[in-house]
Protein backbone atom coordinates (compact mmCIF):
# COMPACT_ATOMS: atom_id res chain seq x y z
CA UNK A 1 0.00 0.00 0.00
CA UNK A 2 1.37 3.64 -1.15
CA UNK A 3 1.63 6.36 1.75
CA UNK A 4 2.42 9.81 1.55
CA UNK A 5 3.40 11.51 5.24
CA UNK A 6 5.07 14.70 6.07
CA UNK A 7 7.69 14.84 8.22
CA UNK A 8 9.98 17.24 9.94
CA UNK A 9 13.45 15.93 10.43
CA UNK A 10 16.41 16.99 12.30
CA UNK A 11 19.90 16.34 10.99
CA UNK A 12 22.63 16.48 13.60
CA UNK A 13 25.46 18.64 12.97
CA UNK A 14 27.63 15.67 11.87
CA UNK A 15 25.10 14.43 9.20
CA UNK A 16 25.02 18.18 7.38
CA UNK A 17 27.50 17.15 4.79
CA UNK A 18 25.70 14.09 4.24
CA UNK A 19 24.04 13.04 1.42
CA UNK A 20 21.19 11.44 3.63
CA UNK A 21 17.39 12.41 1.09
CA UNK A 22 19.69 10.35 -1.39
CA UNK A 23 20.06 7.11 -0.46
CA UNK A 24 15.58 7.16 1.02
CA UNK A 25 15.59 7.75 -3.20
CA UNK A 26 18.24 5.02 -4.32
CA UNK A 27 17.60 2.35 -1.78
CA UNK A 28 14.57 2.58 -0.55
CA UNK A 29 12.61 3.75 -3.69
CA UNK A 30 11.03 6.94 -1.90
CA UNK A 31 9.56 9.79 -3.56
CA UNK A 32 10.31 13.06 -1.81
CA UNK A 33 9.24 16.69 -1.96
CA UNK A 34 10.87 19.21 0.51
CA UNK A 35 8.92 21.57 1.78
CA UNK A 36 10.87 23.89 3.67
CA UNK A 37 15.44 23.42 4.42
CA UNK A 38 17.20 24.94 6.72
CA UNK A 39 19.85 25.31 9.04
CA UNK A 40 19.38 26.53 12.87
CA UNK A 41 21.21 28.23 15.16
CA UNK A 42 19.00 28.02 18.25
CA UNK A 43 18.36 25.84 20.47
CA UNK A 44 21.95 23.96 19.05
CA UNK A 45 23.11 23.82 15.16
CA UNK A 46 21.32 21.47 13.31
CA UNK A 47 19.79 20.60 10.00
CA UNK A 48 16.30 20.99 9.52
CA UNK A 49 14.11 19.58 6.95
CA UNK A 50 10.28 19.66 5.91
CA UNK A 51 9.33 16.57 3.70
CA UNK A 52 6.70 15.04 2.24
CA UNK A 53 7.97 11.85 1.62
CA UNK A 54 5.82 8.94 -0.49
CA UNK A 55 6.18 5.53 -0.98
CA UNK A 56 5.34 1.78 -0.20
CA UNK A 57 4.43 1.01 2.94
CA UNK A 58 6.88 -1.28 4.20
CA UNK A 59 9.72 1.07 1.84
CA UNK A 60 8.92 3.93 3.45
CA UNK A 61 9.13 1.59 7.43
CA UNK A 62 12.00 0.62 6.12
CA UNK A 63 13.69 4.24 5.18
CA UNK A 64 12.16 5.97 8.52
CA UNK A 65 14.26 3.48 10.12
CA UNK A 66 17.66 4.15 8.17
CA UNK A 67 17.20 7.79 8.86
CA UNK A 68 16.79 6.79 12.72
CA UNK A 69 19.73 4.85 12.44
CA UNK A 70 22.00 7.45 11.11
CA UNK A 71 20.61 9.49 13.99
CA UNK A 72 18.20 12.01 12.10
CA UNK A 73 15.32 12.66 14.68
CA UNK A 74 12.20 12.14 13.14
CA UNK A 75 8.46 14.03 14.12
CA UNK A 76 5.65 14.04 12.36
CA UNK A 77 4.48 17.37 10.93
CA UNK A 78 1.49 17.65 12.80
CA UNK A 79 3.38 17.74 15.83
CA UNK A 80 5.44 20.98 15.23
CA UNK A 81 2.44 23.16 14.06
CA UNK A 82 0.16 23.44 16.41
CA UNK A 83 -3.15 25.91 17.67
CA UNK A 84 -3.69 27.21 20.45
CA UNK A 85 -7.16 26.38 21.18
CA UNK A 86 -7.29 29.08 23.86
CA UNK A 87 -6.19 31.97 22.49
CA UNK A 88 -7.96 30.87 18.74
CA UNK A 89 -11.20 33.44 18.28
CA UNK A 90 -12.35 31.07 15.48
CA UNK A 91 -12.11 34.67 13.60
CA UNK A 92 -10.99 33.32 9.88
CA UNK A 93 -8.32 35.68 9.33
CA UNK A 94 -6.28 32.22 8.42
CA UNK A 95 -8.11 30.95 5.96
CA UNK A 96 -7.29 33.04 2.85
CA UNK A 97 -3.76 33.43 4.07
CA UNK A 98 -2.76 29.15 4.10
CA UNK A 99 -1.59 28.28 0.35
CA UNK A 100 -2.24 24.75 0.86
CA UNK A 101 -6.20 25.97 2.53
CA UNK A 102 -5.19 23.94 5.78
CA UNK A 103 -7.58 26.14 7.80
CA UNK A 104 -11.58 25.00 6.96
CA UNK A 105 -14.83 26.79 7.67
CA UNK A 106 -17.40 24.65 8.71
CA UNK A 107 -20.35 26.57 7.30
CA UNK A 108 -22.49 24.89 9.90
CA UNK A 109 -20.92 25.98 13.26
CA UNK A 110 -18.85 29.09 12.55
CA UNK A 111 -15.73 26.93 13.53
CA UNK A 112 -12.40 27.53 11.74
CA UNK A 113 -10.61 23.88 11.61
CA UNK A 114 -6.90 23.21 11.32
CA UNK A 115 -6.46 20.30 9.27
CA UNK A 116 -2.79 19.93 9.93
CA UNK A 117 -2.20 17.08 7.63
CA UNK A 118 -2.69 19.68 4.69
CA UNK A 119 0.22 22.14 6.57
CA UNK A 120 3.17 22.51 4.75
CA UNK A 121 5.08 24.78 7.43
CA UNK A 122 4.92 27.76 5.33
CA UNK A 123 4.73 29.86 8.48
CA UNK A 124 2.63 32.53 6.78
CA UNK A 125 -0.38 31.83 9.44
CA UNK A 126 2.21 32.53 12.74
CA UNK A 127 2.17 36.29 12.07
CA UNK A 128 -1.10 36.46 10.26
CA UNK A 129 -3.26 35.48 12.96
CA UNK A 130 -4.41 38.20 14.81
CA UNK A 131 -4.81 36.55 18.15
CA UNK A 132 -1.30 34.87 17.75
CA UNK A 133 -3.03 31.90 18.27
CA UNK A 134 -0.58 28.98 16.09
CA UNK A 135 2.54 27.67 17.01
CA UNK A 136 5.69 26.34 15.44
CA UNK A 137 8.15 23.76 17.74
CA UNK A 138 10.69 22.83 15.37
CA UNK B 1 -46.71 48.12 22.50
CA UNK B 2 -44.57 47.24 25.76
CA UNK B 3 -42.60 49.04 28.01
CA UNK B 4 -39.07 48.80 29.26
CA UNK B 5 -40.53 48.45 32.73
CA UNK B 6 -43.18 45.84 31.73
CA UNK B 7 -40.47 43.35 30.19
CA UNK B 8 -38.36 43.97 33.31
CA UNK B 9 -41.04 42.85 35.54
CA UNK B 10 -41.10 39.57 33.06
CA UNK B 11 -38.25 38.98 33.36
CA UNK B 12 -37.86 39.46 37.40
CA UNK B 13 -40.87 37.24 37.31
CA UNK B 14 -38.91 34.67 35.01
CA UNK B 15 -41.89 34.93 32.35
CA UNK B 16 -39.88 37.12 30.11
CA UNK B 17 -39.22 35.33 26.16
CA UNK B 18 -35.69 36.20 25.14
CA UNK B 19 -33.83 35.00 21.78
CA UNK B 20 -30.94 35.76 19.60
CA UNK B 21 -31.11 37.82 16.80
CA UNK B 22 -30.34 34.48 14.94
CA UNK B 23 -33.07 32.61 16.36
CA UNK B 24 -35.61 35.54 16.29
CA UNK B 25 -35.20 35.52 12.03
CA UNK B 26 -36.76 31.74 12.26
CA UNK B 27 -38.98 32.70 14.50
CA UNK B 28 -40.83 35.99 12.56
CA UNK B 29 -40.83 33.82 9.42
CA UNK B 30 -42.65 31.38 11.68
CA UNK B 31 -45.50 33.35 13.23
CA UNK B 32 -44.97 36.25 11.49
CA UNK B 33 -44.35 40.46 12.75
CA UNK B 34 -47.57 40.65 14.66
CA UNK B 35 -47.67 37.23 16.48
CA UNK B 36 -43.72 37.61 17.27
CA UNK B 37 -43.90 41.17 18.42
CA UNK B 38 -46.40 39.54 21.26
CA UNK B 39 -44.43 37.13 22.35
CA UNK B 40 -40.99 37.82 22.00
CA UNK B 41 -39.64 40.09 24.88
CA UNK B 42 -35.69 40.66 24.16
CA UNK B 43 -33.51 40.01 21.07
CA UNK B 44 -29.89 39.76 21.98
CA UNK B 45 -27.18 40.49 19.74
CA UNK B 46 -23.37 39.78 20.11
CA UNK B 47 -19.84 40.73 18.16
CA UNK B 48 -16.39 39.99 18.99
CA UNK B 49 -13.68 41.24 17.16
CA UNK B 50 -10.96 43.45 16.33
CA UNK B 51 -11.76 46.91 18.14
CA UNK B 52 -9.43 49.65 18.05
CA UNK B 53 -10.16 53.18 20.28
CA UNK B 54 -9.94 50.45 23.26
CA UNK B 55 -8.50 51.07 26.45
CA UNK B 56 -8.67 51.38 30.35
CA UNK B 57 -8.08 53.50 32.56
CA UNK B 58 -7.32 53.51 36.30
CA UNK B 59 -6.20 54.39 39.43
CA UNK B 60 -3.16 53.31 40.86
CA UNK B 61 -3.33 54.56 44.79
CA UNK B 62 -0.76 56.76 46.07
CA UNK B 63 2.71 55.62 46.87
CA UNK B 64 4.86 56.68 49.67
CA UNK B 65 6.28 59.39 49.41
CA UNK B 66 3.50 60.84 47.00
CA UNK B 67 4.97 60.97 42.84
CA UNK B 68 2.62 62.70 40.52
CA UNK B 69 3.13 60.89 36.80
CA UNK B 70 1.49 63.45 35.07
CA UNK B 71 4.05 65.44 33.23
CA UNK B 72 5.91 62.39 33.56
CA UNK B 73 6.20 59.15 31.45
CA UNK B 74 4.45 55.87 32.57
CA UNK B 75 4.70 51.98 31.28
CA UNK B 76 3.11 49.47 31.85
CA UNK B 77 4.99 46.48 30.83
CA UNK B 78 7.08 48.76 28.79
CA UNK B 79 4.33 49.93 26.89
CA UNK B 80 3.50 53.23 27.36
CA UNK B 81 0.55 54.67 29.25
CA UNK B 82 -0.56 57.98 29.48
CA UNK B 83 -0.67 59.62 32.58
CA UNK B 84 -1.27 63.44 32.03
CA UNK B 85 -4.71 63.39 33.95
CA UNK B 86 -3.30 63.68 37.43
CA UNK B 87 -1.15 62.08 39.77
CA UNK B 88 -1.65 58.52 39.74
CA UNK B 89 -4.73 57.99 37.44
CA UNK B 90 -3.61 56.82 33.69
CA UNK B 91 -5.19 55.44 30.42
CA UNK B 92 -3.95 52.69 28.80
CA UNK B 93 -4.91 52.68 25.01
CA UNK B 94 -5.22 49.27 23.06
CA UNK B 95 -2.86 50.92 20.37
CA UNK B 96 0.17 51.66 22.64
CA UNK B 97 3.42 49.90 21.99
CA UNK B 98 6.97 49.83 23.89
CA UNK B 99 8.81 52.40 22.69
CA UNK B 100 11.69 49.58 21.69
CA UNK B 101 9.39 47.53 19.60
CA UNK B 102 10.57 48.02 16.02
CA UNK B 103 7.63 48.84 14.23
CA UNK B 104 7.73 49.23 10.87
CA UNK B 105 11.52 49.56 10.55
CA UNK B 106 11.71 46.75 8.64
CA UNK B 107 8.09 46.18 6.93
CA UNK B 108 5.99 44.53 7.95
CA UNK B 109 6.38 44.74 11.49
CA UNK B 110 5.37 41.24 13.79
CA UNK B 111 3.60 44.02 17.00
CA UNK B 112 3.59 40.72 19.10
CA UNK B 113 3.04 42.81 22.08
CA UNK B 114 1.01 45.88 22.81
CA UNK B 115 -1.80 48.20 24.82
CA UNK B 116 -4.45 45.48 24.03
CA UNK B 117 -2.02 42.24 25.41
CA UNK B 118 -1.17 44.73 28.73
CA UNK B 119 -5.11 45.05 29.11
CA UNK B 120 -5.61 41.55 27.93
CA UNK B 121 -2.75 40.61 30.89
CA UNK B 122 -3.97 42.84 33.65
CA UNK B 123 -8.13 41.46 33.06
CA UNK B 124 -6.20 37.41 33.28
CA UNK B 125 -4.93 38.45 36.66
CA UNK B 126 -1.27 38.82 35.87
CA UNK B 127 1.52 41.13 37.61
CA UNK B 128 2.08 44.10 35.38
CA UNK B 129 5.25 45.81 35.64
CA UNK B 130 4.85 49.95 36.04
CA UNK B 131 7.48 51.92 35.58
CA UNK B 132 7.75 55.64 35.64
CA UNK B 133 9.99 58.85 36.23
CA UNK B 134 8.41 62.18 37.38
CA UNK B 135 9.61 65.39 37.69
CA UNK B 136 8.84 65.62 41.28
CA UNK B 137 6.80 68.80 43.43
CA UNK B 138 6.76 69.68 47.06
CA UNK B 139 4.14 67.73 47.47
CA UNK B 140 4.94 64.90 45.00
CA UNK B 141 8.36 64.76 45.81
CA UNK B 142 9.08 61.29 44.37
CA UNK B 143 10.58 60.53 40.64
CA UNK B 144 10.93 57.70 40.03
CA UNK B 145 8.51 54.60 40.30
CA UNK B 146 9.08 51.26 40.11
CA UNK B 147 6.51 48.36 40.81
CA UNK B 148 4.40 45.10 40.63
CA UNK B 149 0.72 46.04 39.85
CA UNK B 150 -1.72 43.63 39.87
CA UNK B 151 -5.58 44.47 39.05
CA UNK B 152 -7.22 43.76 42.63
CA UNK B 153 -5.17 45.94 44.65
CA UNK B 154 -5.87 48.87 42.14
CA UNK B 155 -8.76 51.29 42.39
CA UNK B 156 -11.03 51.99 39.83
CA UNK B 157 -9.91 49.77 36.93
CA UNK B 158 -12.42 51.05 34.11
CA UNK B 159 -12.63 49.43 30.31
CA UNK B 160 -13.19 52.72 28.61
CA UNK B 161 -13.72 52.18 24.47
CA UNK B 162 -14.55 55.26 22.83
CA UNK B 163 -15.59 53.69 19.90
CA UNK B 164 -17.02 50.07 19.15
CA UNK B 165 -19.61 48.03 17.41
CA UNK B 166 -19.10 49.99 14.19
CA UNK B 167 -22.66 49.64 12.40
CA UNK B 168 -21.12 48.26 9.15
CA UNK B 169 -17.75 47.66 8.03
CA UNK B 170 -15.98 48.02 4.68
CA UNK B 171 -14.95 44.64 3.14
CA UNK B 172 -11.20 45.08 2.23
CA UNK B 173 -9.41 44.26 -0.35
CA UNK B 174 -6.06 44.57 -2.52
CA UNK B 175 -5.83 45.68 -6.44
CA UNK B 176 -1.98 46.54 -6.59
CA UNK B 177 0.30 43.63 -7.49
CA UNK B 178 2.09 43.34 -3.94
CA UNK B 179 0.89 42.30 -0.35
CA UNK B 180 0.14 44.65 1.76
CA UNK B 181 -0.26 44.42 5.48
CA UNK B 182 -3.53 46.26 6.70
CA UNK B 183 -6.22 46.61 9.80
CA UNK B 184 -8.01 44.49 7.47
CA UNK B 185 -5.48 42.07 7.86
CA UNK B 186 -2.81 40.57 5.07
CA UNK B 187 -4.62 41.24 1.75
CA UNK B 188 -3.09 39.80 -1.48
CA UNK B 189 -2.47 41.43 -4.49
CA UNK B 190 -4.18 41.48 -7.33
CA UNK B 191 -7.74 40.50 -5.48
CA UNK B 192 -6.07 37.67 -3.95
CA UNK B 193 -8.36 37.77 -0.88
CA UNK B 194 -11.19 39.76 0.58
CA UNK B 195 -11.67 40.43 4.20
CA UNK B 196 -14.32 41.71 5.95
CA UNK B 197 -15.58 42.34 9.95
CA UNK B 198 -18.72 42.40 11.16
CA UNK B 199 -21.27 40.02 12.99
CA UNK B 200 -23.76 40.58 10.40
CA UNK B 201 -27.07 39.55 11.18
CA UNK B 202 -26.09 39.19 15.00
CA UNK B 203 -24.34 42.37 14.89
CA UNK B 204 -25.64 45.00 17.91
CA UNK B 205 -26.08 48.00 15.95
CA UNK B 206 -27.24 46.32 12.76
CA UNK B 207 -30.70 45.17 14.57
CA UNK B 208 -31.46 48.68 15.83
CA UNK B 209 -30.50 50.65 12.57
CA UNK B 210 -31.84 54.03 13.22
CA UNK B 211 -30.93 53.62 17.05
CA UNK B 212 -34.49 53.35 18.29
CA UNK B 213 -33.73 51.77 22.09
CA UNK B 214 -29.96 51.57 21.96
CA UNK B 215 -28.63 54.76 23.60
CA UNK B 216 -26.69 55.91 26.68
CA UNK B 217 -27.15 54.02 29.80
CA UNK B 218 -27.83 51.49 27.58
CA UNK B 219 -26.76 47.81 29.87
CA UNK B 220 -24.77 45.38 27.74
CA UNK B 221 -22.42 42.66 28.17
CA UNK B 222 -18.86 44.21 27.76
CA UNK B 223 -15.59 42.12 27.67
CA UNK B 224 -17.47 39.75 29.78
CA UNK B 225 -18.74 41.49 32.23
CA UNK B 226 -21.30 44.10 32.63
CA UNK B 227 -21.25 47.23 30.92
CA UNK B 228 -22.74 50.41 29.56
CA UNK B 229 -23.23 52.73 26.64
CA UNK B 230 -21.54 56.13 27.84
CA UNK B 231 -22.05 57.68 24.20
CA UNK B 232 -22.05 57.43 20.44
CA UNK B 233 -18.62 56.06 19.88
CA UNK B 234 -16.48 58.47 17.71
CA UNK B 235 -16.70 58.68 13.62
CA UNK B 236 -20.92 58.02 14.52
CA UNK B 237 -22.27 58.98 11.15
CA UNK B 238 -26.11 57.96 10.78
CA UNK B 239 -25.91 59.69 7.46
CA UNK B 240 -24.56 57.03 5.34
CA UNK B 241 -26.75 54.95 2.34
CA UNK B 242 -28.84 52.99 3.90
CA UNK B 243 -31.20 50.09 2.03
CA UNK B 244 -34.81 50.34 2.20
CA UNK B 245 -34.85 47.96 5.04
CA UNK B 246 -33.23 51.15 7.22
CA UNK B 247 -30.11 49.23 7.36
CA UNK B 248 -26.73 51.13 6.48
CA UNK B 249 -24.84 50.08 3.71
CA UNK B 250 -21.43 51.83 4.95
CA UNK B 251 -19.70 51.89 8.54
CA UNK B 252 -22.40 54.29 10.09
CA UNK B 253 -23.12 54.30 13.88
CA UNK B 254 -20.82 53.42 16.79
CA UNK B 255 -20.93 52.74 20.24
CA UNK B 256 -18.72 54.38 23.08
CA UNK B 257 -18.84 51.99 26.27
CA UNK B 258 -17.46 51.43 29.48
CA UNK B 259 -17.69 49.14 32.10
CA UNK B 260 -15.49 47.44 35.12
CA UNK B 261 -12.48 45.86 34.05
CA UNK B 262 -12.58 43.62 37.55
CA UNK B 263 -15.80 41.91 36.30
CA UNK B 264 -14.37 41.03 32.89
CA UNK B 265 -12.78 38.11 31.49
CA UNK B 266 -9.83 37.85 29.10
CA UNK B 267 -11.33 35.14 27.54
CA UNK B 268 -13.92 38.45 25.76
CA UNK B 269 -10.63 40.79 25.53
CA UNK B 270 -8.01 39.53 23.16
CA UNK B 271 -4.47 41.30 22.75
CA UNK B 272 -4.56 41.23 19.17
CA UNK B 273 -1.94 41.81 16.61
CA UNK B 274 -1.98 43.23 12.84
CA UNK B 275 1.05 41.97 11.05
CA UNK B 276 2.56 45.25 9.60
CA UNK B 277 -0.12 47.23 11.05
CA UNK B 278 0.23 47.25 15.29
CA UNK B 279 -1.42 46.01 18.35
CA UNK B 280 -5.21 46.18 18.97
CA UNK B 281 -7.72 44.41 21.15
CA UNK B 282 -10.53 42.05 20.24
CA UNK B 283 -13.33 43.07 22.35
CA UNK B 284 -16.80 41.19 23.00
CA UNK B 285 -20.52 43.35 23.13
CA UNK B 286 -23.53 42.23 23.35
CA UNK B 287 -26.33 44.69 23.49
CA UNK B 288 -29.94 43.17 24.38
CA UNK B 289 -32.73 44.59 22.24
CA UNK B 290 -36.09 45.15 24.26
CA UNK B 291 -38.59 43.95 21.53
CA UNK B 292 -40.70 47.55 22.04
CA UNK B 293 -42.86 48.09 18.71
CA UNK B 294 -43.55 45.67 15.59
CA UNK B 295 -41.38 48.24 14.21
CA UNK B 296 -38.35 47.44 16.28
CA UNK B 297 -38.92 43.71 16.37
CA UNK B 298 -38.89 43.83 12.43
CA UNK B 299 -35.40 45.26 12.68
CA UNK B 300 -34.23 42.78 14.76
CA UNK B 301 -35.25 39.91 12.16
CA UNK B 302 -32.67 41.12 10.22
CA UNK B 303 -30.52 38.69 7.88
CA UNK B 304 -27.19 39.03 6.37
CA UNK B 305 -28.96 38.38 3.26
CA UNK B 306 -30.27 41.89 4.10
CA UNK B 307 -26.96 43.42 4.73
CA UNK B 308 -24.46 45.08 2.53
CA UNK B 309 -21.06 46.23 2.44
CA UNK B 310 -18.82 48.33 0.28
CA UNK B 311 -16.14 46.50 -1.05
CA UNK B 312 -12.73 48.77 -0.70
CA UNK B 313 -9.45 49.23 -2.36
CA UNK B 314 -6.90 49.09 0.63
CA UNK B 315 -3.80 49.99 -1.87
CA UNK B 316 -5.56 53.06 -3.14
CA UNK B 317 -8.89 54.34 -2.47
CA UNK B 318 -8.54 53.85 1.32
CA UNK B 319 -5.19 55.22 2.42
CA UNK B 320 -5.73 58.02 -0.55
CA UNK B 321 -9.26 58.77 1.09
CA UNK B 322 -10.76 58.28 -2.43
CA UNK B 323 -14.69 57.61 -2.09
CA UNK B 324 -14.06 54.68 -5.22
CA UNK B 325 -15.49 51.60 -4.24
CA UNK B 326 -15.47 48.30 -6.38
CA UNK B 327 -19.28 47.03 -5.78
CA UNK B 328 -21.23 46.01 -2.88
CA UNK B 329 -21.53 42.20 -1.10
CA UNK B 330 -24.09 40.91 1.42
CA UNK B 331 -22.79 39.47 4.08
CA UNK B 332 -24.51 35.84 3.28
CA UNK B 333 -22.16 36.41 -0.02
CA UNK B 334 -19.32 36.99 2.28
CA UNK B 335 -20.10 34.21 4.50
CA UNK B 336 -19.96 31.78 1.47
CA UNK B 337 -16.60 31.35 1.37
CA UNK B 338 -15.91 34.19 -2.16
CA UNK B 339 -17.38 36.84 -3.50
CA UNK B 340 -17.50 38.10 -7.23
CA UNK B 341 -15.16 41.15 -7.50
CA UNK B 342 -14.20 42.81 -11.13
CA UNK B 343 -15.46 39.07 -12.52
CA UNK B 344 -12.76 37.77 -10.34
CA UNK B 345 -14.08 34.66 -7.97
CA UNK B 346 -12.24 36.21 -4.74
CA UNK B 347 -11.96 34.33 -1.42
CA UNK B 348 -13.06 35.99 1.72
CA UNK B 349 -11.96 35.56 4.99
CA UNK B 350 -13.63 37.50 8.18
CA UNK B 351 -11.49 39.34 11.11
CA UNK B 352 -14.59 39.14 13.46
CA UNK B 353 -15.63 35.35 14.90
CA UNK B 354 -19.21 35.12 14.19
CA UNK B 355 -19.05 31.99 16.83
CA UNK B 356 -17.69 33.71 19.82
CA UNK B 357 -20.35 36.52 18.14
CA UNK B 358 -23.62 33.74 18.62
CA UNK B 359 -21.86 32.41 21.93
CA UNK B 360 -22.13 36.28 23.11
CA UNK B 361 -25.90 36.57 22.16
CA UNK B 362 -26.64 33.51 24.00
CA UNK B 363 -24.75 34.14 27.43
CA UNK B 364 -26.82 37.20 27.42
CA UNK B 365 -29.95 35.99 26.87
CA UNK B 366 -28.80 33.23 29.72
CA UNK B 367 -28.35 36.39 32.04
CA UNK B 368 -31.29 37.87 31.07
CA UNK B 369 -33.37 34.66 31.72
CA UNK B 370 -32.14 33.85 34.95
CA UNK B 371 -33.13 37.26 36.42
CA UNK B 372 -29.72 38.60 37.20
CA UNK B 373 -29.66 41.18 34.02
CA UNK B 374 -32.45 43.51 33.60
CA UNK B 375 -32.75 46.16 30.66
CA UNK B 376 -32.32 50.02 31.07
CA UNK B 377 -34.45 53.11 29.88
CA UNK B 378 -31.89 54.70 28.18
CA UNK B 379 -31.19 58.56 29.17
CA UNK B 380 -30.55 59.88 25.59
CA UNK B 381 -30.92 58.47 22.22
CA UNK B 382 -28.08 58.42 19.94
CA UNK B 383 -27.85 61.03 17.05
CA UNK B 384 -30.01 59.33 13.82
CA UNK B 385 -30.41 60.80 10.39
CA UNK B 386 -32.35 63.99 11.46
CA UNK B 387 -29.81 64.88 13.85
CA UNK B 388 -27.71 65.95 11.01
CA UNK B 389 -24.51 64.38 12.46
CA UNK B 390 -21.77 63.84 9.89
CA UNK B 391 -18.05 62.04 9.74
CA UNK B 392 -15.81 65.07 8.58
CA UNK B 393 -12.86 64.81 7.19
CA UNK B 394 -10.01 66.50 8.58
CA UNK B 395 -9.51 70.18 7.29
CA UNK B 396 -6.11 71.16 6.69
CA UNK B 397 -4.58 74.29 7.09
CA UNK B 398 -0.72 74.82 6.63
CA UNK B 399 0.78 76.40 9.71
CA UNK B 400 2.97 78.75 7.65
CA UNK B 401 1.75 80.41 4.11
Amino acid sequence: MAISKRIVLHFPRRLVEQPVIYRLVKDYNLEFNILKASITAEPEEEGLMVLELKGEQEEYDNGINFLLKTGVKIQSLSQDFTRNEERCTHCGACITICPPGAFELDPETRQVKFVDEKCVACGLCIKACPPRAMEVHF
Amino acid sequence: MKTIDEINEKIKQGKALVVTAEEIIDLVKEKGVKKATQEVDVVTTGTFGPMCSSGAYFNIGHSKPRIKLGGGRTYLNDVLAYPGLAAVDLFLGANALPDDDPRNRVHPGEFNYGGGNVIEELVAGKDIRLTATAYGTDCYPRKKLETWINIKDLNEVVLFNIRNAYQNYNVAVNLSDKTIYTYMGVLKPHLGNANYCSAGQLSPLQNDPHYKTIGIGTKIFLGGGVGYVAWQGTQHNPNVLRSENGVPKRGAGTLAVIGDLKQMSPKWLVGTSMFGYGCTITVGVGVPIPILSEEILRYTAVTDDDIWAPIVDYSDAYPNQKPDILGEVSYAQLKSGSIAVQGKKVPTGSLSSYLRAVEIANILKEWILSGQFLLTEPVALLPGVESGVTFKPLKERPLET
